[in-house]
């Protein structure tokens, strides 16, 4: 009797003796803490029926719970829940919320989008993405370009047009630029007097008379340069051949060449390899035209467009 | 067998269910005028209507989608979160401010919880009866009284509960709109979490938990205590009038006349435990400051109207400072300002206040970033002149559609070359983003290695901002 007083008014035991007198507490976790881990142990049973959770075999339940979205295919497709259908679902839900803006692109005529200050912030926004994903590999994250690789976006040249239809026949169907090798046609020096005149033309103080017996090659049978780069020397937009007459060099790197006969040797270099490089993908297979025109929009918007 | 077995102790302690009686007097009737004011603001306030342009007409309108706060004729953005860190701070002193000089005033009189218990403990009276009726209620068994009048207490509490719920989510949206999409089901999900979570917490913290709020769960009131100096004025029992040196007396037979109970040693405290009654936090004040007492005065009323009774002076429970009832006679309790920690904290909260003040007066109707495009910073065009580029937003952030120009100072003529022309309009509450062009020969390069750019509305010229920028050419970089 005294032993059940006793225990009513201390700390409650487990009720198992060792040695005698070695006894172990009974000190349970609080009610609130059992009863919230039933709660939970409920909500994950309640869980199982609404959504795939155990495996069975080479598959899984699939719960109750459904989830419709269209497919790529646009067929309405109802399965049941998953995260993968879910991401399809929002991503539709995203699209469909830019559209109205594609849209807008889609029908007002270039200038008129980069007149409307509220466009054209969609264009800046939206352009800049698609820019860093397709474009900004070779050109670069801001469009400058990369010097004996990509050419410049940002500058007032342009090699195949900078007008807006130039630019979006450019994205849709590439380009690809190709200039002849002339190390078995011309000498050294003839490279030599070629280089001299076209670095003339940019205003480099190089020998006048190699730059003389250039010009005259540069527009003789011999080299036969005008025939690509005009009479004048300022390219043709049609074939993609550059300017040689202004401070803008794609494959010679002549603005970091501290010295003439450096700049003499890059400008070289090019005539005697020639080049088959310059080559842009086509991109009507992997973006939509609407994509297209915004980007067309937005590398105009660069800085660079006429 | 009692090795190793220690003496039980709870650490809890249950709590006894705290009925208070109702009394009247100068600080209840100032808690009522807190009380009402503060309920017209907080329940009429979604209701009131203001004209805008474009914008639901409400006074005060927390519009999360558009992200914009309107209240009265200042419009808020995001931009403006340091307003409401000022202000959280402000109020922060205030509060140490108002705790040095007078105690727990915020919590007795103004604190939410106080006035939600007070009009839950109102309602509670007035369905069940003062303070011995709702005892002898609760004590009684379960019958039909007991439970149609529990019922219909509780039923009034949820009510005003849900009520301060939906209140709360009308801030929100434009109320009138709000309300209807809320009762045909057709309001966002977060209202109805929002609404039924207030109800929860505000039937629970005001109906059912009350004091042990204060007690147990609320910070502020614990380290308030912390502020108290020997000079803040707190409601405290006068020990020495009250208990005298033989003790309380109830006024008994000679002990009613207060001359012979004083020849006799007994205080002026009749023990009738009416101030213990009326407490909403349930203690004695007798025993002396406590950290569960909220400071509300009913205490004071309690015994003033005693006193009033047995004609005795008022006061024995009184607001008083520590430093003053410890002298051998107090003198007449008064406020004491004349502390370096009070005109500290004034000093601080002036010039917060002013801060604030300032800050919100000299708001600009539009917010400008200028950014200078940094890939690539420069350009050099065919002809060899050298262009950088800036990336102008501009934010309308007037209730009006405005028109804003760009223009430079600092550069020669022509050199600025914008997309949109010289003007841009900007829809009220969007945001645009203009590109600006800056082409300069490659001799002007080096005299010009920084400009302003000047944006002016073209409705309030007087408002126009100026921006420094830098123009980079390659002659910076080397």
């Amino acid at each position: 009797m005294s032993q059940e007083k006793l225990q009513s008014h201390t700390v409650q035991t487990t009720g198992h003796a060792w040695d005698g007198d070695l006894q172990e507490y009974n000190n349970p976790i609080p009610t609130w803490w059992q009863y919230a881990f039933y709660i939970s142990v409920l909500a994950a049973v309640v869980y199982w029926f609404i959504y795939p959770a155990w495996p069975v075999g080479t598959g899984f339940t699939t719960g109750f719970d459904t989830i419709t979205y269209v497919n790529d295919k646009g067929v309405k497709k109802t399965t049941h829940w998953n995260t993968r259908a879910l991401f399809i679902k929002e991503n539709n839900e995203a699209i469909a919320a830019q559209k109205p803006y594609f849209d807008k692109v889609a029908s007002l005529p270039f200038d008129q989008i980069a007149k409307n200050p509220e466009l054209n912030s969609f264009v800046l926004s939206a352009g800049k993405q698609l820019f860093s994903d397709n474009c900004a590999a070779c050109h670069q994250q801001g469009g400058a370009g990369k010097m004996g690789f990509a050419p410049n976006l940002t500058d007032d040249d342009w090699l195949y047009g900078g007008h807006y239809a130039n630019i979006q026949q450019t994205i849709t169907n590439g380009r690809h630029g190709y200039m002849p090798p002339f190390a078995q046609v011309l000498t050294d020096t003839q490279m030599t007097q070629l280089a001299d005149y076209v670095l003339s033309l940019s205003h480099n103080a190089v020998n006048p008379e190699s730059a003389k017996a250039g010009d005259v090659l540069f527009h003789s049978e011999t080299a036969a340069c005008y025939y690509c780069h005009g009479v004048d020397a300022k390219g043709r937009q049609v074939l993609g051949s550059a300017n040689l007459t202004d401070s803008i060099w794609l494959w010679a790197d002549v603005p970091d060449a501290k010295t003439i006969p450096l700049k003499e040797a890059a400008v070289k270099n090019v005539i005697r390899t020639g080049l088959n490089k310059g080559v842009m993908p086509t991109w009507k297979d992997r973006l939509s035209p609407e994509q297209i025109k915004l980007l067309t929009v937005y590398v105009h918007e660069l800085g660079g467009g006429k | 067998m009692n090795v190793g077995i220690e003496e039980p102790r709870a650490l809890y302690q249950k709590r006894i269910p705290i009925v208070t009686r109702s009394v009247k007097g100068r600080f209840r009737n100032f808690k009522w005028g807190v009380m009402v004011l503060a309920y017209a603001v907080y329940f009429g306030l979604p209701w009131l209507p203001w004209t805008r342009e474009g914008v639901a007409s409400q006074a005060i309108m927390f519009d999360l989608g558009q992200r914009r706060f309107f209240i009265f004729d200042l419009v808020m953005y995001p931009q403006n979160v340091f307003w409401l860190a000022l202000l959280l701070f402000i109020a922060a002193i205030v509060l140490f401010f108002a705790t040095t000089l007078i105690g727990r005033a915020f919590c007795g009189y103004f604190c939410f919880q106080t006035l939600w218990t007070d009009i839950f403990v109102w309602i509670e009276k007035l369905v069940q009866g003062e303070r011995p009726a709702r005892i002898r209620l609760q004590r009684q068994p379960w019958n039909k009284e007991k439970i149609l009048k529990l019922g219909a207490t509780h039923t009034l509490w949820v009510l005003l509960s849900f009520w301060t719920g939906m209140t709360f989510v009308l801030y929100y949206g434009y109320a009138p709109d709000l309300l209807a999409r809320f009762f045909t089901g057709h309001a966002a999900y977060a209202a109805y979490v929002t609404v039924f979570s207030l109800t929860v917490s505000t039937y629970a913290a005001a109906g059912l938990m009350r004091e042990q709020i204060c007690a147990y769960v609320c910070p502020y009131g614990r380290f308030q205590s912390v502020m108290y100096d020997p000079e803040t004025m707190a409601v405290a029992y006068d020990a020495k009038r009250g208990d005298a040196t033989q003790g309380r007396a109830a006024p008994k037979g000679e002990l009613k006349i207060r001359e012979v109970r004083q020849n006799k040693g007994y205080g002026d405290c009749i023990d009738c435990g009416f101030c213990v009654q009326v407490c909403p936090a349930g203690i004695d004040i007798r025993d002396g400051l406590q950290y569960a007492c909220i400071s509300c005065g009913l205490c004071i009323d309690a015994c003033n109207t005693i006193m009033d009774s047995v004609g005795y002076p008022r006061g024995l429970i009184r607001y008083d400072s520590e430093a003053n009832l410890a002298k051998p006679v107090p003198a007449k309790p008064r406020i004491d300002w004349m502390r370096p920690k009070v005109l500290g904290y004034s000093i601080l909260l002036s010039v917060m206040t002013g801060a604030l003040i300032y800050s919100i007066a000299s708001r600009t109707t539009f917010e400008h970033d200028v950014q200078q495009i940094r890939q690539p910073l420069y350009v050099v065009l065919s002809n060899g002149d050298i262009r950088n580029r800036y990336q102008i937003r501009l934010t309308n952030k007037s209730n009006k559609d405005m028109r804003y120009r760009i223009t430079t100072q600092g550069l020669p003529h022509g050199a600025l070359d914008l997309d949109e022309g010289q003007a841009v309009t900007v829809h009220s509450g969007n945001s645009v983003v203009v590109q600006a062009s800056i082409k300069l020969t490659p001799q002007q390069v080096g005299k010009y290695p920084r400009f302003d750019f000047v944006i002016t509305p073209l409705s309030q010229p007087k408002d126009k901002a100026i921006e420094q920028v830098n123009f980079y050419s390659r002659k910076n970089e080397q």
